[in-house]
């Protein structure tokens, strides 16, 4: 379960106060893959900060299973567009981060062999990230976000910096990953296309001062159907709900 | 890639050697003068001398060496990681840094032997002032310069602040730090040089500047050659970590 209520963010700059988020409302069930996405700059980035823990000045109310976040001591993925490797550590070294973070250990167990199977990257262990295409280094992160098995998957538009086959294959080892392990995701992106096709629910923001427009139950989650009218009814109510603002 | 890489480094060594030690046969062989000896004598003396009467000289300057870079390495790892790290403590130190960065620091040498003495103490502290500063400058550029997105990666993990330490910020900067290790190496050798010339009997700056006074040409070029060998050992003994520890560059 992950409630946000009310949640308000505002930054201070040189021109004064920027309110980035305002007044934000999610609940979210377990297991539930949404979708997020709104024009640049409408504050997609600063919810995943603060349900990632790293931005903690907010007000509202932010919680998972019924608790406040924090990273220290709850299960939280975090994938970002560059990947976020760190590039002095191996593939296998990156992968397991997360576990030697929270849990001091360093060893992989069956089910790790099969989710590095799974996504194509067991046999790239022992090399460095800079070694590696962008689809690799983002299957290494996707496996370092699952490894951890996380109360909450946040990915920061992680496919973007892909190429367009790239991206495809990699949406789709995403999703094989997650029906697998359904962890709560919250995935923002700014394409209409990719936010139809991964979404279970597709939360639609305005833009700046972020709030939530319409939380949208998608009807072609995981479904190929570009052409079909749903498809085509579902993103055109979306592209109109973005235009309007 | 990295065995071409380090193949070419020895070639070049290889091949500069060779030059200079050939340039320096054709002068000695043109002028014939006695303050230019031809680097066959002056080897050979090397190794006729070496275990008599500059093998504690050499004992000597390397200790210093290694224990002011020691110093400075520190002295300045940890300033340059909490001016990085943290904002307020940058803004306190930095234009100290800059300020006295361009400051000839070995027109203090006669200051610091007034202070401290004319023993080791100073030979360190000289060492020390003239080297720590690039160390400085260049940990604290090192942490600086690591992207924000690694350390939100880390921190949404839950990491504490020793791990962010271990995890990020020690491997992001060793190689920068080495490097710039490596660097202050040749100006560490110059000043090194310059203090062994006051107030010791032991260091190659003593051998070479004694050997001087006493018209003793082929122990003067042996110094100079036996310390120039000392310099690139340690050179290339920090280019050999460095190169150990950042394969992933």
């Amino acid at each position: 379960m992950i409630a946000v209520k009310d949640l308000s963010v505002k930054y201070r700059s040189i021109h004064g106060e920027i309110q980035a988020l305002n007044k934000v409302n999610i609940s979210m069930g377990t297991g539930d893959l949404y979708t997020v996405i709104g024009p640049s700059g409408c504050g997609k980035s600063t919810l995943l900060y603060v349900l990632s823990g790293i931005l903690t000045d907010f007000e509202g109310s932010v919680l998972i299973d019924g608790k406040p976040v924090n990273p220290r001591t709850q299960r939280i993925g975090l994938i970002l567009q560059n990947y976020g490797l760190l590039p002095w550590k191996t593939v296998y070294q990156n992968v397991m981060l997360g576990l030697k973070i929270k849990n001091g250990s360093t060893t992989l167990n069956e089910d790790g062999h099969y989710l590095l199977k799974q996504l194509g990257i067991d046999d790239l262990l022992k090399r460095y990230p800079k070694e590696l295409s962008g689809g690799q280094q983002q299957r290494v992160a996707i496996a370092r976000a699952f490894m951890l098995k996380p109360d909450l998957l946040l990915m920061d538009e992680p496919f973007s910096a892909l190429d367009a086959i790239t991206r495809e294959e990699i949406q789709e080892l995403f999703l094989a990953t997650w029906e697998r392990n359904p962890v709560n995701t919250v995935f923002v992106t700014h394409s209409v296309d990719e936010a139809l096709y991964l979404g279970r629910k597709v939360a639609v923001f305005s833009p700046s001062p972020g709030r939530i427009l319409e939380v949208v139950d998608n009807p072609c989650f995981h479904q190929d159907k570009r052409f079909s009218d749903d498809y085509f009814k579902m993103s055109m109510h979306l592209r109109n709900l973005l235009s309007k603002g | 890639m990295i065995s071409v890489q380090s193949r070419d480094k020895w070639q070049g060594a290889l091949y500069s050697l060779v030059v200079v030690l050939f340039v320096w046969w054709l002068v000695s062989w043109l002028f014939r003068l006695p303050i230019i000896p031809s680097p066959v004598a002056v080897f050979l003396n090397i190794a006729e001398v070496f275990s008599t009467k500059m093998e504690v000289h050499v004992l000597y300057s390397l200790g210093r060496i290694i224990g002011g870079i020691a110093l400075s390495i520190l002295i300045g790892v940890p300033l340059g990681y909490l001016m990085g790290a943290f904002a307020g403590v940058n803004r306190l130190l930095s234009p100290l840094v800059y300020f006295t960065y361009p400051v000839p620091k070995l027109a203090l040498l006669p200051v610091v032997m007034l202070l401290f003495g004319l023993g080791e103490t100073s030979k360190l502290i000289m060492i020390v002032l003239i080297v720590v500063f690039q160390i400085i400058v260049t940990s604290r550029d090192a942490v600086m310069s690591i992207p924000q997105e690694i350390f939100r990666s880390l921190r949404s993990l839950g990491a504490s602040r020793l791990q962010m330490f271990t995890e990020i910020i020690l491997p992001a900067s060793l190689s920068e730090v080495l490097t710039a290790t490596r660097l202050a190496l040749g100006t560490a050798v110059s000043i090194l040089f310059f203090t062994e010339t006051f107030g010791t009997e032991y260091g190659m700056g003593y051998f070479i500047m004694d050997a001087w006074l006493r018209v003793d040409y082929l122990d003067m070029y042996g110094g100079i050659v036996v310390l120039s060998l000392m310099g690139f050992f340690l050179f290339t003994l920090i280019d050999l970590i460095d190169q150990r520890l950042s394969s992933w560059r």
